[in-house]
């Protein structure tokens, strides 16, 4: 089910809960997926003892990832033209997330209707842990 | 990462959209898939990223017989200084960018090559100096047609960088 252009306004959002209680075994899980085994994400007597951070933390492209699945069910299967993100700060284990998406801009370029995003995603304390943005192709 | 052969899979798919709580099933149900718009399991949005497993001079994979930095009977299997062993030099993820030409799909081999980008640096407010470097990689399928440019910005610190 894709969007249309026709039901949506800019300033319109849509949000969704990613993640409550982010565990350690899911960001274990995300390092046999994507082969990023970086010890910082998984293995805490490393990350604390040699890397000098606090705890284990998610790996960015989790947190992307998870926001991603967020987009694709707003917009559809199949109609990101682009996504970008900047990681603004570290998500920990435990931390509950949240990403919301806001229509910036409705345009047609070569003949297809387009929704550009603002892409947003904040934890249990409202701080932003990702910004960024999409461009979607969306009906008429 | 540069990267020969990045065949397109199911069970790959499935796997990493799982470990992204992402329970759609364009990327498990070949049968749902191919009602749909896209008409076959496509690729999730970040899917790219695991193009690393195909990668053969990965940093952040243990590789066998090789020493490798994370812990085992000590905090780190490398002792400072020692050269190999992995790793990527305190190096963090700081921006990732993809554009979608078309979205890959089930059955597709591609092949990454790598564009270095620019380098720029910035002093932080916490971590010291941090030196930014972009990497463009560019994803073609088994026609040569690109189908996905990714735009990554890694950054290095001078201390551990942490944000609360």
């Amino acid at each position: 089910m894709a969007l249309k252009a026709s039901e949506l306004e800019v300033g319109r959002t849509h949000s969704a809960e990613l993640v409550k209680d982010i565990k350690r075994t899911q960001l274990v899980q995300y390092a046999g997926a994507s082969g990023d085994y970086n010890p910082l994400h998984t293995d805490d007597l490393y990350t604390r003892e040699v890397a000098g951070y606090p705890s284990v933390f998610a790996h960015g492209m989790l947190t992307m990832g998870m926001t991603g699945a967020m987009l694709t069910d707003y917009v559809g299967d199949g109609r990101l033209l682009k996504f970008g993100v900047r990681f603004t700060a570290q998500v920990w284990p435990g931390d509950d997330l949240e990403a919301t998406a806001t229509v910036e801009a409705l345009r047609e370029e070569g003949g297809e209707k387009l929704v550009d995003l603002k892409v947003s995603t904040r934890n249990q304390n409202g701080d932003e842990v990702l910004s960024g943005y999409a461009v979607a192709r969306v009906d008429p | 990462m540069a990267v020969d052969k990045f065949p397109i899979e199911a069970s790959h798919i499935m796997m990493f959209a799982r470990s992204v709580n992402d329970g759609n099933p364009i990327y498990h149900d070949a049968e749902y898939a191919a009602k749909s718009e896209p008409g076959a399991i496509i690729a999730p949005p970040t899917f790219m990223q695991a193009s690393a497993q195909f990668d053969p001079d990965y940093s952040l994979r243990p590789k066998i017989g090789q020493p490798w930095f994370g812990s085992g009977k000590e905090p780190s299997g490398v002792k400072p200084g020692q050269s190999g062993g992995g790793g990527n030099k305190g190096t963090l993820h700081a921006e990732q960018h993809f554009e979608y030409h078309r979205h890959p799909r089930v059955g597709d081999v591609l092949k990454a090559t790598v564009k270095p980008g620019k380098t720029w640096e910035k002093e932080g407010r916490r971590a010291g100096k941090l030196i930014f470097t972009e990497t463009i990689t560019e994803y073609r399928d088994q026609n040569g047609e690109l189908v996905v440019t990714a735009r990554g910005v890694g950054v290095r610190t001078e201390r551990p960088a942490t944000s609360g």
